[in-house]
């Protein structure tokens, strides 16, 4: 038995000083929706809290000229509140609305749900269809990680000893973007997603597809991001053909398991018939979408 | 064992507003702000559901925020200005208009999940005086009744709505 500490530092440097300096169990508190349930129902009890919302950089959402950069630790509810982020990036917004209850979203990070690394989290699609780009801090330095590349395995993420995502960077898109998310629950609220399907697209001016990036949840044992669906589409004006291909390649990736929210049958047909849903919603945002940004 | 683990753990000093006073507690860093509210500082009017997130029956606002209590540490509040049922009715005892309604309508029945669901209507109402009946059901999705079948809650949360929009 450990008697918990907790610190909350004010800068980056500090906080990785104190996570590598915690000889074990030293964990990264944001803001604790999973790590509280993990705490109460006794599967983890860590040595050392660190509380990462005292960091400024991990709680701002700016506008830089690559794109909007938000803090890792930034609420759900902070982003809901953010009329220039909720405009811009409408699919992410998607996953994010999905995370829970406003109470959790009044707590629930972006960073958070990518790095517990939960093959069913709803931001985690519609961030990788976006390209964003995590800013990773540790002992050794930075370095940027394609948010795919975080998750591992259900509750194992890639960061190295000791690193902090410290943000996250949504680059810039193309007038004629859109991107949605959409998953399939048992209830509308309040549940686990069984299939999770994010799409981020872009129409040229001829309403040619030029750029396309998918990514599904809870079909494997990460967040999958399947470049052959998106390649479906690029090069086309994401009509019957593509779409279909679209589908085809997305089922072509599942791998999901078998049980009793869902069947594996049940799970791959359902991506793929998500799949042409999110499409539909981002053609249209896409074609809304004014100028680039 | 949780309790003889509770009693040997250093403590940490811990400033917030509550309801308008200035509170101090000693916490231990796992502890919730739930069970400080309840434990340490007799506060019982939030109630545990599920300690998990799930049912909503510890809802307070913490700066302003809704969030569920249990899944918040004490140490967390260090600064806070933390809202909670107790702080709802006026001085004299004079009900809010969102309890009032409550009585009215018959809104509740066993009365576990009223304390959340008051804290959540007056924070949706806050940020949306007029909602819709949807807006409503989808502000309050985070927190469960297992006796009312909500319809009630819904109607008292839209009537306070009305006159608190005419007050
Ligand atoms: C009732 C309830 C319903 C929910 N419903 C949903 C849902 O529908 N969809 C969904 O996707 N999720 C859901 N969740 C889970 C969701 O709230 C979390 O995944 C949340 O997004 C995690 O963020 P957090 O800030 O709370 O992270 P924390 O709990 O603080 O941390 C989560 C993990 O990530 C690590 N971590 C946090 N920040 C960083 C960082 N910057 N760098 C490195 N590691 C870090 C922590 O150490 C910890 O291991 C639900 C949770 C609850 C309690
Ligand atoms: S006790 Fe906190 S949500 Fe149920
Ligand atoms: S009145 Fe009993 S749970 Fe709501």
């Amino acid at each position: 038995m450990n008697n918990t500490q907790y610190k909350a530092p004010a800068s980056v440097e500090k906080a990785i000083e104190l996570f590598s300096g915690a000889e074990i169990g030293g964990k990264l508190l944001a803001g604790g929706t999973d790590l509280l349930v993990q705490m109460h129902s006794d599967m983890i009890a860590p040595a050392l809290l660190i509380d990462l919302k005292k960091i400024p950089q991990l709680r701002a959402i700016e506008k830089e000229a690559d794109g909007y950069r938000i803090g890792a630790a930034v609420s759900g509810v902070e982003l809901m509140n953010h009329t220039g982020f909720c405009t811009t990036w409408p699919g992410v917004m998607d996953g994010v609305k999905l995370i829970g209850s406003l109470q959790v979203k009044g707590r629930a990070s972006v960073g958070g749900n990518i790095c517990n690394a939960s093959p069913a989290a709803d931001s985690v699609p519609p961030m990788i269809a976006a390209g964003a780009l995590a800013t990773v801090v540790g002992p050794d330095g930075a370095r940027i990680v394609p948010v795919e590349d975080i998750g591992v395995a259900p509750g194992r993420n890639s960061l190295q000893q000791g690193e902090i995502v410290v943000s996250f960077l949504l680059p810039n898109q193309l007038a004629g973007s859109g991107g949605a998310y959409q998953r399939f629950t048992p209830r509308t609220e309040m549940d686990i997603a069984v299939v999770g399907v994010a799409v981020n697209l872009t129409l040229d001016k001829a309403g040619i597809c030029s750029h396309a990036r998918v990514a599904v949840g809870a079909v494997a044992e990460k967040v999958l991001l399947v470049k052959q669906a998106g390649d479906a589409l690029i090069g086309t004006r994401v009509q019957d053909d593509a779409t279909d291909n679209l589908v085809t390649a997305v089922r072509a990736a599942c791998r999901p398991i078998d049980d009793k929210r869902g069947t594996r049958e049940f799970r791959v047909q359902v991506a793929g018939v998500l799949a042409r849903r999110v499409v539909a919603t981002a053609l249209e945002r896409a074609k809304g979408s004014g100028q680039n940004p | 064992m949780k309790r003889t683990m509770k009693r040997t753990m250093k403590k940490t000093h811990v400033s917030t507003v509550i309801n308008g006073d200035e509170i101090d507690f000693l916490c231990d860093p796992s502890q919730t702000l739930l069970d400080v509210l309840r434990d340490e500082l007799q506060m019982t009017g939030t109630k545990e559901g599920c300690g998990t997130g799930d049912c909503g029956a510890c809802s307070v606002t913490v700066d302003g925020v809704l969030v569920c209590s249990c899944l918040v540490l004490g140490v967390e509040a260090e600064g806070a200005e933390i809202q909670t049922v107790e702080g709802m009715a006026g001085p004299d005892g004079d009900l809010h208009p969102l309890q009032r309604k409550f009585v009215e309508h018959v809104a509740l029945q066993c009365g576990i999940c009223t304390p959340g669901l008051l804290i959540a209507a007056r924070s949706l109402l806050a940020n949306n005086p007029d909602p819709s009946e949807q807006e409503v059901r989808f502000g309050l999705a985070g927190n469960l009744c297992r006796c009312t079948g909500y319809h009630n809650i819904i109607k008292a949360v839209l009537d306070a709505a009305a006159e608190m929009r005419s007050a």
